[in-house]
């Protein structure tokens, strides 16, 4: 049996039902970040998936792959950051606890 | 058959510590679970012949995210202490949700006939992927340094104490 687009599909679609599941059930801002990344991960196995089953000759897939690894990484430094500075002031970083708009 | 061993091996490696990312109540051990998940995608990135996707994916998730992940665990302890709810009250919703999801998105990629091509990748892929950053994709990879720029500047004003 050969390995063929719908594997890795499979694979994609369980990884992204994961990180969806930490999203939804997580406190932390940190552990939601982490969901995130994983969703990320699940769309960028679909990409080059897709672009060595279904266009093997355009490498867009790849180019695009890259750029999503670039924008999550800049998304990372950011989250992370904002993280910190509602620690600073707030003292907590449970996403429930964090209901005020101005102080 | 050697490929189907190694993509199956390389899919629990990416599946199951993912699975202890978004269960475990330690969020260091969960830090830690996403590195070998990384390294999974890395290795299904090698299957499909994506050498410069995987060396890349290695840099900057395994390398740089999973580590300014652990950093900003270990700056916010008050929040991340194994004794505290780590949990809301929508687990089983969320559960039932993210499930429901997952299997309409298997049900809906699994029966689609895609327009499936025969043929290989060429043969040198990272100077191939070099060529299209800087012919058909200019501006996409312009845009994209130009956000790393802003965000850059962005998390070190957010992230900068106040005087």
């Amino acid at each position: 049996m050969q390995v063929g687009l719908n594997h890795y599909l499979a694979v994609s679609a369980l990884l992204f039902g994961l990180g969806l599941y930490g999203i939804l059930t997580r406190r932390n801002a940190v552990a939601i970040l982490m969901g995130i990344e994983l969703m990320l991960n699940a769309a960028n196995i679909n990409l080059v998936a897709f672009n060595r089953y279904v266009a093997p000759g355009a490498l867009a897939g790849h180019v695009f792959a890259l750029i999503i690894i670039t924008l999550a990484a800049c998304e990372a430094a950011v989250g992370l950051a904002l993280v910190l500075a509602v620690y600073r002031n707030l003292e907590t970083i449970h996403v429930d606890e964090i209901n005020v708009m101005k102080w | 058959m050697g490929e189907l061993a190694a993509f199956i091996i390389l899919a629990i490696v990416t599946l199951l510590p993912a699975v202890v990312v978004v269960t475990s109540r330690n969020l260091v051990r969960a830090a830690m679970s996403l590195i070998p998940s990384f390294l999974g995608v890395t290795g299904l990135f090698v299957l499909l012949q994506a050498e410069f996707v995987a060396g890349i994916q290695i840099l900057i998730y395994a390398g740089a995210i999973a580590v300014l992940i652990l950093f900003v665990i270990m700056l916010t302890q008050g929040g991340t202490g194994t004794a505290l709810r780590q949990v809301n009250e929508q687990q089983l919703v969320g559960g039932l949700v993210a499930g429901a999801l997952t299997i309409a998105l298997l049900g809906l990629l699994l029966r689609t006939p895609w327009p499936l091509v025969g043929g290989t990748l060429p043969r040198s892929n990272v100077a191939a992927v070099g060529g299209a950053f800087l012919t058909n994709f200019i501006l996409a990879f312009e845009i994209s340094s130009l956000v790393l720029l802003v965000s850059l500047v962005g998390a070190l004003v957010i992230a900068r104490r106040e005087q």
